[in-house]
């Protein structure tokens, strides 16, 4: 087992009397692909601004590759890419990308990372005609200079067509592959289930879960989904099977995980008054609206 | 230090694109040919050199144009990062806040540098060409062009303080038009009043000149006055700079660019982006 790279314990942090940040606790390994998951407003974009050291915690203690946020060290280890990025509209994206090269300190091919990305067109020209896709694909390139040991990615798809989203992916999973930690801030539930190990769900500055997708399914017991096309009659299926008619010819029921091979043979039992039938395990999106919703009721109570 | 120039030799690059460089040089030597056309006829009359004249008036004009475009220059320089986004990119990079600040520093101060030679200096020579130059008019030339490059540099330092205290581009631009008022027009009209009101008693003999020489602008007219007998003699300001000693206004001056970051330095620290 290798040392976690990054290392958040129970930090707290309050911006006036809200508390933003609440015990949050979260450790990434080397290499490793974990997804924060969150409202607007949760505490994603604070936290990732904590590890940074751009904004400071009031308790707990967040390490980056053994050193604290803000540090000389810190910060050479860390990538960062912000939220809808921009730069400065007057220099080209080699002169930008240069200019980070030399703020890290770390020979760079520049030309090479624009390649990378998918920018070797655009290499010389001023970053004011780019396009939204070609500043944030600007903004990739530079998370990839100098080997980070830590990457910190805030909603890095926004803006990408679905083209450039999976290029991303593809760079990413490249980022894990020569062993750098990746944080994954994102909205894009559906693309986050398949390209990350783990995912971290923030509520209101609590991290509610952190889980690998299997684990969160577990852990939370939402129900599968069956439902049952019928050839002819649906009111008979619904009548011997138990769950609701949901329009004319299609009968839908919820089982447990340990009870979805004994409601299967029941359904095979009834031969060919059964057309057809689906199975549906929860969806990551099931999932984040159950650990969401679940931290928002004990709010209130 | 290689950071801080990496970003000085980028801003600098950005200063030039965006036409800053030749808007504000073409303001300079517009303005000083002007003044020195306009300022012309008295030479005869007071029995100095053209260039002495076109200095003096060339002063009064430094005094106004100089911190207007230092505050021009200066007042997006973290305020636009900041709208922009790219300010907490740049900050999660090993480069200082201080080494940041130093990096638009230079690249700013270079700039104003380019244009207040190139408009003051051509006008000099102008003047020179026209109506005769000696060794001490020269001299004053120099000391003008230096002393208006270090008046900048104060303003582009409250710029920064401005900047970094404001919460967006437009609320520093606003800022940065207040503070161009109070150091170079309201302070000096509020003495004005008091030297009005106290009808030549102790205030006028003992502090006022002391007020007067720590508001930077006026420290910069001072100097420049106290230190040319022709260039006093033709601005009609000899009284309150002799009121001082020698070394009051280049040490108000001098130390004013230090204050300046300073302040800026520190509220600079105290931004989250």
């Amino acid at each position: 087992m290798t040392a976690d790279v990054l290392n958040i314990s129970n930090v707290d942090k309050d911006r006036g009397k809200t508390r933003v940040l609440n015990d949050v606790s979260l450790m990434v390994q080397p290499g490793e692909r974990v997804a924060l998951l969150g409202h607007n407003g949760a505490g994603k974009s604070t936290l990732i601004k904590s590890i940074l050291g751009l904004t400071p915690i009031h308790s707990g203690a967040i390490t980056v590759d053994g050193a604290a946020p803000g540090t000389g060290a810190a910060r050479r280890a860390t990538a960062y890419l912000p939220e809808a990025v921009s730069f400065h509209p007057a220099l080209t994206g080699r002169e930008q990308l240069t200019l980070f090269a030399k703020l890290d300190g770390a020979k760079a091919d520049v030309a090479g990372l624009l390649k990378r990305v998918g920018l070797s067109d655009a290499l010389d020209r001023r970053i004011g005609t780019y396009s939204k896709g070609m500043r944030q694909r600007l903004g990739l390139a530079q998370v990839l200079l100098g080997k980070p040991a830590v990457a910190l990615l805030d909603e890095p798809t926004s803006g990408l067509d679905p083209i450039s989203r999976q290029d991303l992916y593809a760079i990413i999973d490249q980022l894990a592959g020569q062993g750098t930690a990746v944080l994954i801030a994102s909205h894009a539930l559906t693309e986050v289930e398949a390209r990350t190990d783990r995912i971290a769900i923030m509520s209101k500055g609590h991290l509610v879960a952190d889980d690998t997708l299997t684990g969160l399914s577990r852990r939370a017991g939402l129900p599968i989904r069956l439902r049952v096309r019928a050839t002819d009659n649906a009111d008979a299926i619904a009548a011997q099977i138990g769950g609701q008619r949901i329009n004319g010819a299609s009968v839908e029921l919820h089982c447990t995980p340990d009870d979805k091979m004994a409601q299967l043979r029941r359904i095979t039992d009834l031969g060919d008054a059964v057309a057809d039938l689906e199975i549906t395990p929860p969806k990551l999106e099931d999932l984040y609206r159950h650990f969401a919703a679940q931290d928002a009721s004990e709010d209130l109570s | 230090m290689t950071r801080a120039l990496a970003i000085a030799s980028c801003e600098m690059r950005i200063l030039q694109r965006n036409l800053w460089l030749v808007v504000a040089t073409v303001i300079m030597v517009l303005f000083a040919l002007a003044l020195t056309f306009a300022g012309s006829a008295p030479t005869g009359a007071l029995g100095v050199d053209m260039l002495t004249i076109s200095v003096a008036s060339m002063t009064t004009l430094s005094v106004y144009l100089a911190p207007l475009l230092a505050l021009m220059i200066s007042f997006d320089a973290i305020a636009g990062d900041a709208d922009r986004g790219s300010l907490a990119l740049l900050l999660s990079y090993p480069a200082s806040r201080g080494e940041v600040l130093l990096g638009k520093f230079i690249a700013h101060l270079s700039a104003l540098a380019i244009a207040m030679v190139i408009g003051f200096g051509s006008a000099g020579m102008v003047a020179a060409w026209f109506g005769g130059a000696g060794a001490e008019s020269l001299l004053a030339l120099a000391r003008l062009i230096a002393t208006s490059i270090i008046l900048g540099a104060v303003f582009i330092t409250l710029g920064y303080l401005v900047s970094s205290l404001a919460t967006s581009s437009t609320a520093a631009a606003g800022m940065s038009a207040g503070l161009w008022l109070i150091f170079v027009v309201l302070y000096d009209l509020g003495l004005l009043g008091a030297v009005v009101m106290d009808e030549g008693g102790s205030f006028t003999q003992t502090i006022f000149p002391w007020l007067m020489v720590a508001n930077p602008a006026d420290a910069f007219r001072v100097w420049n006055i106290a230190a040319s007998e022709g260039v006093a003699l033709t601005s009609g300001m000899t009284g309150a700079a002799q009121a001082l000693p020698i070394w009051a206004a280049p040490a108000s001056l001098l130390a004013w660019p230090l204050i300046g970051f300073a302040a800026a330095r520190l509220a600079f620290r105290r931004i989250e982006p």
